[in-house]
């Protein structure tokens, strides 16, 4: 009898911790919504007293994203609304007063933030797997001080270093280009790779290691065969945050590139329209931009939260 | 060890990677890295400190003029400064102390399964994914006294809540609510705004590495704690903080740095406004280096004091931190 007692009160506990939870998240959560919803209001919505969490949706704000247009008066209206060859979004926008003269920005600034964001972010995660390995297993002369040295990399102030480097990229024509930018992410990623890495290999047992290498492989074999498979939560969850890092960082691309190699964050600030700032198309922006590292995050949510391994392999 | 033979009667390339010392493949492993952070931390670093004893702009086609400690002496001298370091310091101080406070609970909220837990945690982990001058703008929205839903969800009225970034309060709330109104008189509202943006925003990342934490330690430790009696109070004092703690610190190592480093979200929320209320060191120091005169030579000498200050902070937090892995 008091068995199931004991096991009724737990199975309260766990429903009472997953309401408590619910309600969290949906906390959490209503900034998230309001930019979706956001993202489909029309204008006169975004402003309106009180705010609204009902309307009709619409997508003047996507229009408002991916394209550039211009006011017309009532005379080029008509005379604009004549013509046969408009699309859909053409009398979308006319719909609202507006024609679209062409295309934004925002995609190639996407492509440029895909390229920049992925590259480094691979280059960082395998750079910092075999430094974390070496700090790890390897007696590293003054393995604290470099240890330091590469965290402090992480702790200057972006403003502060992008002066010398813009200067330094100037010089070896490096401004505004992927390569230069893939450099840098690199180099500013690496900090927080190495250490976090670090600490998912320093729970690796050893013992393994060292049972292989007394059978005769060679180290690098060691660490391909049994390093490696078992800090693969530890290289997921750096890899997501490099990604992120790279994938928002906003004050190097706002200061070290102008437009061939610009990312999307400096940018979706910029889609200031001609009646005050377009709340729609940030929104939008912010939409489209956030679904690639939601992708990468439900891919990879597996490895986030098992965390470190270490307690699975010693069962 | 399964399938794989012992390497030892296969090819010469494998006798290769076999004869490479450990040594040999340590400095494979650590130069990459050093060389590039060298090349892209200390000769910045370097060439900036030079900067900051000169006066020079880097618009300007005139090269640096050397005066030695004129650019130090002038911004320490600078009661305005002070007021930013200050700033500061509360903006750091609550965001790392309330995020770690958020971010441990929800781990612990989260910690034992149950139907869609896994989704929820993910759930939570989308705001510190967006981009930081995004969602500075975004909240800007959001605090809107007319249209924004921050003080409609608090239960003010359009127009009757508080201005949180403008630290104003408006005469129709004063007549309408007159206690409460009194109450967030004067105080600092936009950097109470700013905080809150940073907690909503960073607090995930303090509950995944917290969670990562909790599931690293291993279940005897409870089962023996459980066999002993002990509390559930007990248990958690006892097992579950020692054992997260050393990722706590990392945690609050890395809020505490990226903290003092703030910029984005601030620009995109408050832009140090209204007036100096939410101006932050860095805030001031890519205004004295990127606004008006572009003055390189001085800002660089506000970098070299922030360094400093940011320096000695994360040497304190790894020593405590060594402290606790080896205690």
């Amino acid at each position: 009898m008091p068995m199931v007692e004991h096991q009724g009160r737990a199975k309260a506990g766990v429903a009472l911790r997953a309401g408590f939870s619910v309600i969290v998240c949906i906390i959490f959560l209503i900034p998230v919504f309001w930019m979706l919803s956001t993202a489909f209001k029309p204008r006169l919505e975004i402003l309106s007293i009180p705010p609204k969490v009902f309307f009709e949706p619409s997508l003047e704000g996507f229009v408002s994203l991916f394209t550039v247009r211009s006011t017309l008066t009532e005379t080029q209206m008509v005379e604009y609304a004549n013509r046969k060859d408009l699309t859909w979004i053409d009398k979308f926008a006319l719909d609202r007063g507006v024609a679209i003269v062409g295309p934004s920005q925002y995609v190639n600034r996407v492509k440029n933030s895909i390229i920049i964001a992925g590259i480094s972010t691979i280059l960082a995660v395998i750079m910092g797997l075999f430094t974390a390995y070496a700090f790890s297993r390897f007696k590293v002369k003054g393995e604290g001080d470099l240890l330091f040295f590469i965290l402090s990399t992480r702790m200057l102030p972006a403003v502060v270093v992008t002066i010398p480097i813009f200067l330094m990229y100037r010089q070896l024509g490096l401004y505004d280009t992927h390569i230069g930018m893939i450099i840098l992410y690199t180099a500013f990623n690496l900090s927080f790779s190495v250490w976090l890495l670090k600490g998912f290999i320093d729970e690796i047992p050893k013992e393994y290691e060292e049972a292989a290498l007394v059978d005769g492989y060679s180290r690098w074999q060691a660490f391909i065969k049994y390093v490696l498979p078992q800090s693969l939560s530890g290289i997921a969850a750096t890899t997501v945050f490099c990604f992120i890092f790279a994938w928002n960082e906003y004050a190097f691309s706002l200061m070290l590139t102008s437009d061939k190699a610009r990312t999307a964050p400096p940018s979706i600030p910029a889609v200031l329209g001609t009646a005050g700032i377009e709340w729609a198309a940030i929104a939008a922006g912010a939409l489209l931009f956030l679904i690639p590292v939601v992708i990468v995050t439900f891919a990879l949510r597996k490895y986030l939260l098992r965390g470190v391994t270490f307690g699975a392999i010693r069962k | 060890m399964g399938e794989a033979n012992p390497p030892i009667s296969k090819s010469g390339q494998k006798l290769v990677h076999r004869h490479l010392s450990d040594k040999a493949l340590m400095n494979i492993f650590l130069w990459p890295t050093l060389a590039l952070l060298i090349a892209m931390n200390i000769f910045p670093l370097l060439y900036s400190l030079y900067l900051s004893f000169t006066r020079y702009s880097a618009m300007a086609n005139k090269p640096p003029v050397w005066i030695g400690l004129e650019n130090y002496v002038k911004l320490l001298s600078d009661s305005q400064l002070w007021d930013y370091f200050q700033n500061t310091g509360t903006y750091v101080l609550s965001t790392v102390l309330l995020e770690m406070i958020v971010g441990f609970s929800l781990a612990l909220l989260l910690r034992k399964r149950f139907f869609g837990s896994g989704l929820i945690t993910t759930l939570i982990l989308i705001p510190m994914m967006l981009s930081p001058v995004v969602v500075g703008l975004f909240w800007k929205l959001m605090y809107n006294p007319n249209y924004g839903i921050v003080n409609y969800l608090i239960a003010f009225g359009a127009g009757q809540g508080p201005d949180w970034l403008a630290n104003r309060i408006p005469v129709s709330m004063a007549t309408l609510n007159p206690i409460l109104a009194s109450l967030l008189k004067g105080k600092n509202l936009a950097m109470w705004a700013v905080v809150l943006v940073d907690v909503w925003m960073w607090s995930p990342f303090v509950m995944l590495l917290c969670t990562a934490g909790l599931n690293a330690i291993p279940d005897y430790l409870y089962e023996a704690a459980e066999i002993d009696r002990a509390s559930s109070w007990f248990q958690f004092w006892r097992i579950t903080l020692p054992q997260v703690s050393p990722l706590l610190l990392v945690a609050v190592l890395f809020r505490t740095i990226e903290s003092i480093k703030a910029f984005d979200l601030l620009m995109g929320l408050t832009g140090g406004g209204p007036g100096d209320a939410t101006e932050v060191v860095s805030i001031n120091l890519y205004r004295t280096a990127f606004l008006g005169q572009f003055n390189t030579g001085k800002s660089s000498a506000l970098a070299y004091i922030v360094l400093i200050i940011i320096i000695a902070a994360s040497n304190l937090y790894i020593k405590y931190l060594n402290q606790v892995k080896e205690g």
